[in-house]
């Protein structure tokens, strides 16, 4: 018996007489021979809690953590800090523990948190139609050109360089088991730069802010897009669109992206959640779980899982998507979150960080060797190049526990002297001052070692 | 559902409609640097013009708020849920103490490998262990559900045919298939072709050698079925679909039932997914997050998705090699101590079929499925199994004793696995409710109704997984309780088919729902 | 509609589906057996105007909370008008599936395939 089972010798017997079998072994007997596992598995045996919660510990100690560094690293996610409120309730075992609502009577507390999260969604993107939830950013991403491509049929998506690099290659992933073929606009000045569209061209994919930080006008791509017929997709990160114009209003058909700022961890990258926003013209093709409003016997208002002709547990093969477990608790923690910041809170929280990135690119673009990657508008992220070999520059930076941000090189061949840096509400003038000092001496280092001068 | 925090008391509004102008519980940092005019930074063409319409209101009231909708939920912590395809077995309280740990919780999907070592060591140990309760040695724990495991199950088929210069365009699923897998095969751009079942609940061997030809890309199929059945000709299975140079993907719903005992690998499959959140505890979350990572053959690994963990030992020439490159190369150049073995993340895999998702999957699920397995170790897991088919075969014999099967015969008379399916046809017939309102009664008896209407292909179901982690006292009380409901439909089946009665709402109006849908709060 | 019906005046398809003809023009619906197959109707997925319709094959779809049926054409031809009713009011395809819940009008193409189609008693005869 294991911590976790409960079967005593007397347990065994009595159940063993009353399904009529003399062993547990007897229960296996329709299982070829030889195909038992003739050995135990080759795993370590098992341990005590305390054990088990030993060697987590230890593995954790091998991690540098936000804890342990000055952190600007984002591209893609990012160190917000999460109230305590947010674990205190996703904590609860009413949360925690059941399954996805298929008995919505017993499962009102989830349906309704879906509900207001939908709502929350709808509210930032600006597109009446959010569902509860997809798995994160860039599969969310791929999810939306799906139902582009069911939605009118047509073979390209025409997707910008702008847009997260993951995101892209998911993207990329499953198009080829589509059949689609994927064009990508290339960044001019750290702005989209789209090409002619034609009537081959199912839909457009930008990033609001891109991947360089930049904020792109939403609206002349969305023009662009459903003047050739097409629809517009926009993968955006939640936070700026406190201030940003919402990419419903700027013409998108459908926002997706990245949750994980709204409330969940960095986790090393998961779990966190995606969320897909669409048009009213979409709504049957959104996939996932939503929930809708409605009246139960006695009149009182309630909510369940609807339009579930969408999904894959009725419509099989015809199914929008495949989605079943997607991410309800993280995208509890997201609607907590939204609450907790509050419609003046996510703007105050906004405005710190665009003056404090604002701060950032003054301080690091006066630095010798350090300019600016482009001018366009940023909210909390933005790239630099450097005119010193980045890698060495990082590491210099690392040795004094500073980690100063993302080099570009690694996804981006064409900005292999980039860097890219995300501020947060977490990264105070002191940090960014130190971050500029820091990097400023590396750089210089840097610089005088190309040159050759001996330090 | 009882709780002295009654439904009556609750008054049943959304944090909306509990706003008021001016609450609030965030506090922003001060505003520590120069602030420049917001027009210089963002113009106003940009900008959108009003805030967003978030709930206004303060801590306190989140926190009740949120209480107060918990309160409406049934949850495992709770009671029996014996949801089956669905495995609601305990959820160990440890695993989120772990997962909290800063090194796991705050660590950046993009820090550098040779600061996540933790990390990436413990996602390969994970692999190793997935590995071997599979039996297949190449793993990816990439994928972020079952469903996502099962797309990328369907797209590395795809990727191995293409390579093969061979154009398939179908994948066999059983007509008692979950319905993922057709979803999944149309997303992955196949044709989707239904086997038959045939009486003794297994795949019809006819019928598959039917249809089992050279334009068949995969067969998808779970051992036990969703029946809850050993599927007893599995090696003819393999060796028919081997035939034909197809794919055999296992589908991992139902591990629970064979850990330790069988291997998905030993049985010929070439790909098998694991859902985490089924048999390795991660919890559900009420719909999530899981994960889906999926073990594969030799012959698939090429394809696996990019990039893969995988682990160094340092050669004693400041050079890495990494034994299980199948091509014999170097991975990076990264300097490492002699004897210490280093993890890293694998980018250079020319055949992958690139990313499914962005960064390495969801870690989190990882340290908490890590921790059961090392909890648990070989014996902890083939007990698990041992158990859970244990606890299904003994309710099934309790609900015969109670004379439940007289109106809800077991579909099929065989020993079931860790989970069986009854059929409500005759209790509709001679007691005139259907399986909906059973459950629907059950409700109001405090436990979480099995699954219902699957599989498919058997009338009224009813689908039972106890797990293993359920006492002979629930099952005995879990018994007792159907049989009650089926004595008071007998006598007036009027009550079930207006159940429930105690729960926080009652029967819902779906149809208005799917009709006229609201899917977000007027503000 | 809570009976089982099976007007005489009409013509029936095995897939459930009925077909109104007028000389060359024909009025297609749902029967009674499958709209109560399919429980309360929540959605139709109408086919545009214009489009061909071709015996036996579907032509659009029709929703209920828990299932999607295939509405397949009982003759073929060009559909000239869509019930407008249904956007709002689906559920009358439940309880009027030959009245008010008609689904397409069509411009027959091949009038004699009529022949082909079975009567109420003989579709009756099918059903049990």
């Amino acid at each position: 018996m294991t911590r976790y089972t409960s079967v005593t010798e007397v347990d065994l017997r009595e159940m063993l007489a009353e399904i009529g079998v003399e062993s547990v072994d007897d229960l296996f007997e329709e299982i070829p021979a030889g195909l038992r596992l003739d050995r135990p598995l080759a795993l370590d045996r098992g341990l005590a809690e305390q054990e088990v919660y030993e060697e987590l510990r230890t593995l954790a100690a091998a991690n540098t953590s936000t804890e342990d560094e000055l952190s600007f690293l984002g591209a893609g996610m990012y160190d917000h800090y999460v109230p305590a409120l947010v674990e205190s309730i996703i904590e609860r075992s009413e949360f925690l523990t059941p399954y996805t609502p298929y008995q919505p009577e017993i499962s009102q507390g989830g349906l309704q948190a879906m509900f207001e999260y939908q709502t929350a969604i709808s509210e930032l993107t600006g597109l009446p139609v959010s569902n509860a939830s997809v798995y994160e950013g860039p599969s969310a991403v791929a999810a939306a050109g799906y139902v582009a491509k069911l939605h009118n049929g047509r073979g390209r998506f025409v997707v910008s360089r702008g847009v997260h690099p993951h995101s892209r290659e998911a993207l990329a992933t499953l198009a080829h088991g589509w059949g689609m073929r994927v064009d990508e606009a290339p960044l001019s000045v750290g702005a989209t730069e789209l090409p002619a569209l034609d009537e081959r061209v199912s839909t457009v994919i930008v990033q609001q802010p891109n991947f360089l930080g930049a904020v792109e006008d939403l609206e002349a791509i969305a023009r662009a897009a459903h003047d050739a017929g097409a629809l517009m997709i926009c993968a955006c990160d939640p936070l700026p669109l406190a201030l940003l114009r919402s990419p419903g209003e700027c013409g998108a058909d459908l926002a997706v992206g990245e949750g994980q700022t709204l409330g969940n961890r960095l986790d090393f990258g998961g779990p966190s959640f995606g969320f897909f926003a669409a048009t009213e013209e979409l709504m049957r093709r959104v996939p996932g779980r939503i929930a809708g409003e409605t009246r139960d016997l006695d009149g009182k208002r309630g909510f369940v899982l609807t339009l579930q002709t969408r999904e894959q547990h009725i419509r099989r093969e015809r199914a929008t998507s495949n989605i079943c477990t997607a991410q309800a608790l993280n995208a509890l923690a997201g609607v907590i979150y939204l609450s907790w910041l509050g419609r003046d809170g996510i703007v105050e929280l906004a405005e710190l960080m665009i003056q404090r990135t604002a701060y950032a690119q003054e301080r690091l673009g006066a630095i010798d060797g350090v300019t600016l990657l482009h001018s366009r508008p940023v909210v909390r992220e933005f790239g630099v190049a450097l005119d010193a070999p980045v890698e060495r520059v990082v590491e210099r930076c690392r040795e004094q526990r500073i980690n100063p941000g993302y080099r570009l090189g690694i996804d981006y061949p064409e900005l292999a002297d980039g860097l890219l840096i995300a501020i947060t509400e977490q990264r105070t003038r002191a940090d960014i001052d130190r971050l500029a000092d820091v990097l400023g001496a590396a750089v210089a280092v840097e610089r005088r070692e190309l040159a050759g001068v001996r330090e | 559902m009882s709780n002295w925090f009654t439904a009556a008391a609750d008054d049943g509004l959304t944090i909306y409609e509990r706003s008021k102008p001016g609450r609030r519980a965030f506090a922003a940092p001060a505003m520590d640097v120069p602030e420049r005019p917001l027009d210089e930074l963002l113009p106003a063409a940009l900008r959108r013009a009003g805030p967003p319409r978030l709930p206004e209101v303060s801590e306190p009231e989140i926190v009740r708020h949120y209480n107060r909708l918990s309160k409406r939920n049934f949850d495992l912590d709770t009671g029996f849920y014996p949801l089956g395809s669905c495995t609601m077995k305990h959820n160990p309280k440890l695993h989120e103490r772990v997962a909290a740990l800063p090194g796991h919780a705050k660590l950046h999907p993009l820090q550098d490998p040779a600061r996540a070592q933790g990390a990436l060591e413990l996602m390969w140990r994970l692999q190793e262990a997935l590995g071997e309760i599979a039996g297949l040695p190449h793993v990816s724990l990439q994928p972020s559900a079952g469903s996502h495991g099962e797309l990328a199950g369907v797209l590395l088929t795809r990727a191995f045919h293409e390579d093969r210069g061979e154009v398939r365009t179908k994948v066999l699923t059983p007509d008692t298939a979950h319905g993922t897998n057709p979803a999944t095969v149309t997303m992955a751009g196949y044709e989707v072709v239904k086997v038959g079942t045939d009486a003794q609940g297994n795949v019809d061997l006819d019928d598959l050698r039917a249809k089992a030809d050279d334009e068949v890309a995969c067969l998808m199929l779970t051992n036990p079925s969703t029946l809850g059945l050993f599927e007893t000709g599995i090696e003819e299975i393999a060796a028919i679909v081997h035939g034909v140079g197809a794919t055999l993907y296992y589908d991992g719903a139902n591990l629970n039932a064979i850990m330790g005992i069988c291997r998905p690998g030993d049985m010929g499959f070439d790909i098998v997914h694991f859902n985490l959140h089924k048999s390795f505890t991660q919890p559900h979350g009420g719909g999530g997050p899981g994960a889906g990572p999926i073990a594969v053959s030799d012959r698939i690994e090429p394809y696996l998705p990019r990039p893969q963990v995988v682990r160094c030992d340092h050669a004693g020439n400041g050079r890495w090699t990494t034994p299980a490159r199948p091509d014999g190369g170097e991975a990076g150049g990264r300097a490492g101590r002699a004897g210490e073995p280093n993890f890293d993340l694998d980018y250079d895999r020319p055949k992958s079929i690139g990313r499914l998702r962005g960064f390495q999957g969801n870690y989190g699920v990882f340290v908490r499925s890590y921790a059961y397995i090392r909890s648990l170790g070989a014996a902890g897991l083939r007990e698990v199994s041992e158990v859970a088919v244990l606890n299904a075969n003994y309710l099934l014999a309790r609900l015969r004793r109670e004379g439940v099967l007289e109106y809800l015969p077991a579909a099929y008379e065989r020993l079931c696995m860790h989970e069986f399916v009854l059929s409500g046809a005759p209790m509709k017939r001679e007691l005139k409710i259907k399986t909906l309102d059973l459950a629907k009664r059950l409700l109001d008896h405090g436990v979480h109704p099995p699954t219902v209407y699957f599989p498919l292909i058997v009338d009224e179901a009813l689908l039972i997984e106890p797990t293993e982690t359920e006492t002979k006292e629930t099952l005995d009380h879990f018994s007792e309780i159907v049989a009650e409901v089926l004595r008071e439909a007998r006598d007036d089946p009027a009550v079930a088919l207006g159940a429930p009665y105690t729960t926080p709402v009652r029967r819902l109006d779906e149809a208005a729902a799917a009709r006229r849908p609201v899917l977000r709060q007027r503000l | 509609m809570a009976e089982a019906d099976y007007p005489e005046d009409l013509l029936y398809h095995p897939e459930h589906d009925w077909a109104r003809v007028e000389g060359d023009s024909a009025t297609f619906g749902i029967t009674w057996f499958a709209q109560d197959a399919l429980g309360e109707v929540v959605f139709f997925e109408a086919p545009q105007v214009g489009a061909s319709v071709t015996k036996d094959q579907p032509y659009a779809e029709i929703e209920s909370v828990k299932a999607v049926s295939d509405v397949v054409a009982p003759l073929s031809g060009e559909i000239v008008e869509v019930n407008p009713a249904l956007s709002d009011s689906p559920e009358t395809v439940n309880e009027e599936p030959y009245g008010a819940g008609w689904l397409v009008k069509v411009k027959l193409s091949d009038p004699a395939e009529a022949e082909s189609l079975l009567s109420a008693t003989d579709y009756e005869a099918l059903l049990s």
